[in-house]
């Protein structure tokens, strides 16, 4: 295995995180915080709990999964997106590495950059609204498995794209109205039953139920289908991947 | 002793159904500088790229430095150094980033000296700290030969790599170049500049719409398609060529003062003493005389044409 260029590509993706920190790290905690300090402190005093859960604790799991998704799918798709658009992907592609190299490099630093955002996002909820973690290990696996996840998707846009507005349409146009529907502010048994139906077929329903038991113990759907949900998920992710590489799929012509 | 790049009846064939490539064949020898020649869309880049593992290949095999480029990917890629023809640099990385940044990438260890004496040989020391983004152009370049050299590669590609630097920037190219040969590494270059492969190259490999349809060492081409002319100025106008040599290769200026004779490099000079006992002999009188040989790039676009 090359280590050495997994950790090359490693490093210059962390790199370009640390140049962009504005971007990257601040821009989405200060916005995230906007909705705790609007939903969670001011309308969310006014609102009555659910499952037995303060409406302002209750919205930190999904917001916390509304940046980690945005910022998975951001950081991957941009970070491989970047030498298809300036051309320097010749390089990976004349280096001695394999696809899993180039994954793990690309991926792994993607996920590092979610992760830490989101404990940041964590730690700075905690100055509007007050919660507790009943499954701090759960918690953090939900965290570290759903950046992995999105951020092999993110991989996945970034080699589809060829221009920068393909790299917005996903984020932008599916990912965040399937997190707005997928009980980030609400829980799904207040909806309808015919919705409560549609909803299951949102994936991120499952998302945001899972992590949501990590922190209070309730959740919309049973925490293994949460965990299963995601895996399913993750494994059509890395089939496709595998699949751009071994056609070179908008890499290789 | 087995040849650094070894391509045996290699096919491209595009999505859009292009043939880049059509049965290619070719062997380059370690410690060769090579020079691929062809006009613009002969399939140099393709060829380069299917090497590099940039395109993938179609039918036909690829070896580098022994290894097969598809079974063998690793131990083929980490022998070949590559220079694109395009200036693809990372703009926000330093210059000391971006070439160490290559060097892991190809699988060797940091070598913090290696890439210093890189950087200094290609003039690039005093700018290690730069971003890319603020050097110039040529400057630019040469960051492009510091990453292909960072993982001291046995095989180095230079793909138009004199393109739109200046001459001093060129001269010094060159002599890196020349260097890296005494050190053993094989130079594979495709240029537009004739000139540059008539300077350096040790053979020269001609392209043409994907096929292969020379490869000759270059002072065998040279003399083998290489032409010269004699050119004689005249004391006195002629009307027209004489009749005693209307069966020479003899063409006579339009205002009458010069005669021109051309022959092949590798005839003997005895086609010009007839000539000129010839003239002596009908009493044309001639104030100079001149020989020129056809240079490399007259017999590439003569080939090229054919």
């Amino acid at each position: 295995m090359n280590l050495y260029g997994v950790k090359s590509i490693y490093k210059f993706e962390m790199a370009r995180m640390r140049r962009t920190v504005m971007q990257s790290v601040l821009a989405p905690v200060i916005s995230t915080s906007l909705y705790f300090v609007v939903f969670g402190s001011a309308i969310g005093s006014r609102m009555g709990d659910i499952d037995n859960v303060s409406y302002g604790a209750y919205i930190i799991p999904g917001l916390v999964m509304l940046s980690l998704l945005m910022q998975s799918i951001s950081n991957a798709s941009f970070g491989i997106y970047m030498p298809k658009f300036s051309g320097t992907i010749y390089e990976v592609l004349s280096a001695p590495v394999s696809y899993v190299e180039i994954v793990l490099g690309y991926v792994g630093a993607a996920a590092t950059k979610s992760t830490i955002l989101g404990l940041i996002i964590l730690a700075t909820a905690r100055m509007f609204v007050d919660y507790s973690v009943l499954h701090p290990f759960w918690m953090v696996s939900f965290l570290i498995l759903t950046s992995i996840t999105f951020s092999l998707f993110g991989f996945i846009i970034g080699i589809w794209a060829d221009g920068f507005e393909k790299l917005q349409i996903v984020p932008m146009m599916i990912v965040t109205p399937l997190v707005f529907l997928g009980g980030t502010f609400y829980s799904i048994d207040m909806l309808p039953e015919a919705w409560q139906t549609i909803s299951l077929f949102n994936p991120v329903v499952y998302l945001i139920s899972g992590f949501r038991w990590a922190f209070y113990g309730v959740s919309d759907v049973h925490v293994a289908i949460s965990v299963g949900m995601t895996l399913v998920f993750l494994a059509l992710c890395m089939t496709t991947i595998w699949w751009i590489f071994k056609t070179g799929y908008r890499l290789r012509s | 002793m087995q040849p650094d790049i070894s391509v045996q009846h290699l096919n491209k064939i595009y999505e859009d159904g292009f043939q880049a490539l059509k049965d290619v064949s070719l062997e380059i020898h370690n410690g060769e500088i090579f020079a691929l020649l062809g006009p613009n869309g002969a399939g140099k880049t393709t060829l380069i790229s299917i090497i590099c593992g940039i395109v993938n290949p179609g039918n036909g095999e690829v070896k580098a430095a022994g290894y097969d480029i598809v079974r063998q990917y690793r131990q083929a890629r980490e022998a070949i150094g590559l220079v694109p023809q395009e200036l693809n640099t990372d703009s926000f990385e330093t210059v000391w980033d971006a070439v160490s940044f290559s060097r892991g990438l190809f699988g060797k260890a940091p070598k913090p000296s290696h890439i210093e004496k890189v950087l200094k040989d290609l003039s690039l020391w005093d700018k290690r700290d730069n971003r890319i983004m603020s050097l110039s152009g040529g400057m630019k370049r040469r960051v492009m030969i510091a990453k292909a050299l960072s993982h001291e590669p046995r095989i180095l590609f230079l793909d138009e790599p004199t393109a739109g630097v200046d001459v001093e920037l060129r001269r010094d190219m060159w002599e890196m170049v020349r260097k890296l040969r005494e050190n053993g590494t094989t130079i594979i270059l495709t240029t537009h500049y004739i000139e540059e492969a008539e300077e350096m190259a040790d053979r020269i490999g001609v392209i043409r719409q994907g096929e292969i349809i020379l490869v000759e060492d270059k002072n065998s081409l040279m003399s083998k398609l290489g032409r010269k002319e004699l050119r004689l100025q005249l004391m006195h106008k002629l009307d027209k060529i004489p009749g005693e040599l209307t069966l020479e290769p003899v063409e006579l200026s339009d205002d009458g003062y010069e005669l021109v004779y051309t022959f092949d490099s590798q005839q003997q000079q005895a086609g010009v003493a007839g000539l000129l006992r010839t003239l002596g002999d009908l009493g044309i009188e001639y104030r100079d005389l001149q020989t020129r040989e056809s240079s490399l790039e007259e017999i590439f676009v003569g080939l090229v044409h054919e």
